[in-house]
């Protein structure tokens, strides 16, 4: 699914991603720990493609397909999803709009015929449903005045509609109390297949109660410096990441 | 000085130029070596259909300066709320040609006037004049769309005075042309009389959009709300100039303005010059004037679900702009409105 080598990634003048490799099978929910500063967001903007996250080094591909030369919608057609930390509000865009635009967009760059209306609307009501979403919510303007929480799920149920193939959650724990952090912990987990994969980038180990990893890395200083299994996140909890200092 | 004494009488010294402070920022002198000629009569056969013409009941047409049929003024009386379509016609090539109107609302009346600027030609320079009465109690809603010739000149003037109780709302879409001016001047006398006076302006390539208006309060209990929002592409401009002015005794006026632009491109450039002279004691006046550019991190946001580049800005610019078009009380002129404004987006810049 996704394989990431030797990858360099500069932001400004001040490279921040240093020589990082990862593969992430098909099924397989890796999740990424670090620091503050280890370059957990930077790896993630990377891998959608954001201006100004520049890759200067090594290769990211998705089933063989190099990303790096292709735009952020581009990338998104292909199946690549990120959930962000701190979603954006969108004046004006009613998030029916702006989830319709989307998926009409991504099938329209592989060749699929756009949803019609009322097709669009059954599938965001049974999705909305499911992650407790009052129908109303989605006729506002996406995520203007909307609590944290309540920002996740509208990323949730994006990720739901859209139905990528590959997720990238960046700190989607951050901001949610413990029922919000259930709700979208489940919704996550009802994305699980075989023919998907996730990365999920956490500080705490406490995300990692609610969506199980298969394998858990430690980013430092911009590398992969520990890969293991769950109980790699308990063993963080316990002893902080002051060990992986001198490996950066 | 103006365009309309230029035409009519030739003299190219007549038109506006940079040295009179209203028209710095739109200069006509240095544009035109001479007057052009005056427009032919045109092709009333060859007229297409206006931007408004399912939603009217009747049909004022210019063309190229002239009236189709009937006298170059009108008086609605009171009772049922009408709706007019008024048309500005160009259908010239390099000529030159001015228009007169002038409409009066009885106490009472009830009219929306759907005004069209329109282009079947290149090169012209058009003037239109309208002096618009509103009686006591009498409402109007005017909502023009501006759609010139890229390389065209043109201006259109409104005088408006009002009555007491009476209510004008306005909002003017442009595109903007070569130079392109829509001015508004109203005459508030106050008691009880309300003016909303919008904008919005899109101009792409090398266009030049101007918004320029005045609102003179001369007596007490006069409200005035005022929002413009403009987005600016490729080379073009955008002018905005806002003069509300409160005079000695229009004490108890309300008055508000906003001014809004977005950037769009590193060539584009707004100018814009809001002006509250106050010159009385007991008001409520305040206004707001910003310039900026599109959030980028909004723009990752959504080409990241898949939207591209192009459709993003569009998108994010639309509904930046389209808190004017949502002021337009007239359904059908909104969706008409609303639809003109998502196409001109979607065009290249």
């Amino acid at each position: 699914m996704l394989n990431i080598q030797d990858l360099h990634v500069r932001v400004g003048e001040t490279e921040i991603i240093k020589g990082l490799s990862l593969s992430v099978p098909a099924g397989e929910v890796h999740a990424i720990m670090g620091p503050n500063g280890a370059g957990k967001s930077t790896l993630s903007y990377a891998l959608a493609g954001r201006p100004g996250y520049e890759v200067t080094g090594g290769s990211i591909t998705l089933d063989g397909e190099d990303l790096t030369a292709l735009e952020p919608n581009e990338r998104a057609a292909k199946g690549v999803f990120l959930s962000f930390q701190y979603p954006l509000e969108i004046p004006g865009v009613p998030g029916l709009t702006f989830l319709r635009t989307a998926l009409n967009a991504q099938r329209k760059a592989r060749g699929e015929d756009e949803v019609a209306a009322p097709a669009f609307l059954k599938l965001i009501r049974e999705k909305a449903a499911a992650l407790k979403i009052d129908f109303e919510m989605l006729k506002r303007p996406l995520n203007v005045g909307f609590s944290g929480g309540e920002k996740k799920r509208m990323e949730i149920l994006q990720m739901a509609v859209l139905s990528p193939r590959f997720l990238i959650l960046d700190e989607t724990d951050s901001g949610l109390d413990i029922d919000a952090l259930r709700i979208v912990s489940e919704g996550v987990n009802a994305m699980r297949s075989s023919d998907r994969a996730m990365l999920v980038i956490t500080h705490y180990q406490r995300l990692l109660d609610y969506i199980r990893p298969d394998k858990v890395h430690v980013l430092a200083a911009g590398r992969i410096v520990a890969s293991g299994g769950p109980e790699l996140a308990q063993e963080l909890e316990r002893s902080g990441y002051d060990q992986y200092a001198s490996a950066a | 000085m103006s365009l309309a004494a230029a035409i009519r009488t030739g003299e190219v010294a007549e038109l506006p130029s940079r040295r009179d402070e209203d028209w710095r920022w739109t200069d006509l002198r240095g544009l035109l070596r001479a007057v052009p000629p005056a427009s032919p009569p045109g092709d009333a056969a060859a007229l297409a259909v206006g931007p408004f013409a399912v939603l009217a009941e009747d049909e004022v047409v210019f063309l190229n300066g002239r009236r189709l049929m009937g006298l170059d003024a009108l008086t609605i009386e009171a009772g049922a709320p009408r709706v007019l379509a008024l048309r500005f016609v160009s259908q010239a090539e390099g000529t030159a040609h001015h228009s007169d109107f002038a409409l009066t609302l009885a106490p009472g009346a009830v009219l929306t006037l759907l005004e069209s600027h329109e282009s079947a030609g290149e090169a012209y320079v058009a003037d239109s004049a309208l002096d618009i009465r509103l009686g006591e109690g009498a409402r109007l809603e005017r909502i023009v769309l501006i759609d010139e010739a890229a390389d065209a000149i043109a201006v259109d003037s409104a005088e408006v005075s009002l009555a007491p109780n009476a209510v004008f709302a306005q909002a003017v879409l442009t595109r903007g042309a070569r130079r392109q001016r829509s001015q508004t001047r109203v005459r508030h006398p106050g008691g009880g009389a309300r003016v909303r006076l919008d904008g919005l302006y899109l101009p792409a390539g090398a266009r030049l959009a101007d918004l320029t208006t005045e609102v003179l309060h001369q007596g007490v209990d006069g409200t005035t709300s005022q929002l413009t929002k403009g987005a600016v592409r490729g080379q073009a401009r955008g002018v905005f100039q806002g003069r509300i002015v409160v005079e000695e005794r229009a004490d108890r006026t309300d008055a508000r303005m906003g001014h809004h632009a977005l950037i769009l491109s590193e060539r584009a450039e707004v100018d814009a010059k809001p002006e509250l002279l106050i010159h009385a004691d007991d008001v409520a006046c305040a206004h707001g004037n910003t310039v900026g550019a599109l959030d980028e991190e909004a723009l990752f946001y959504a080409e990241q679900r898949g939207i591209p580049e192009a459709e993003a800005r569009a998108m994010l610019t639309e509904a930046f702009l389209v808190e004017v078009v949502d002021r337009i009380e007239h359904a059908g002129a909104r969706d008409v409105a609303r639809a003109w404004v998502a196409e001109h987006l979607r065009e290249e810049a």
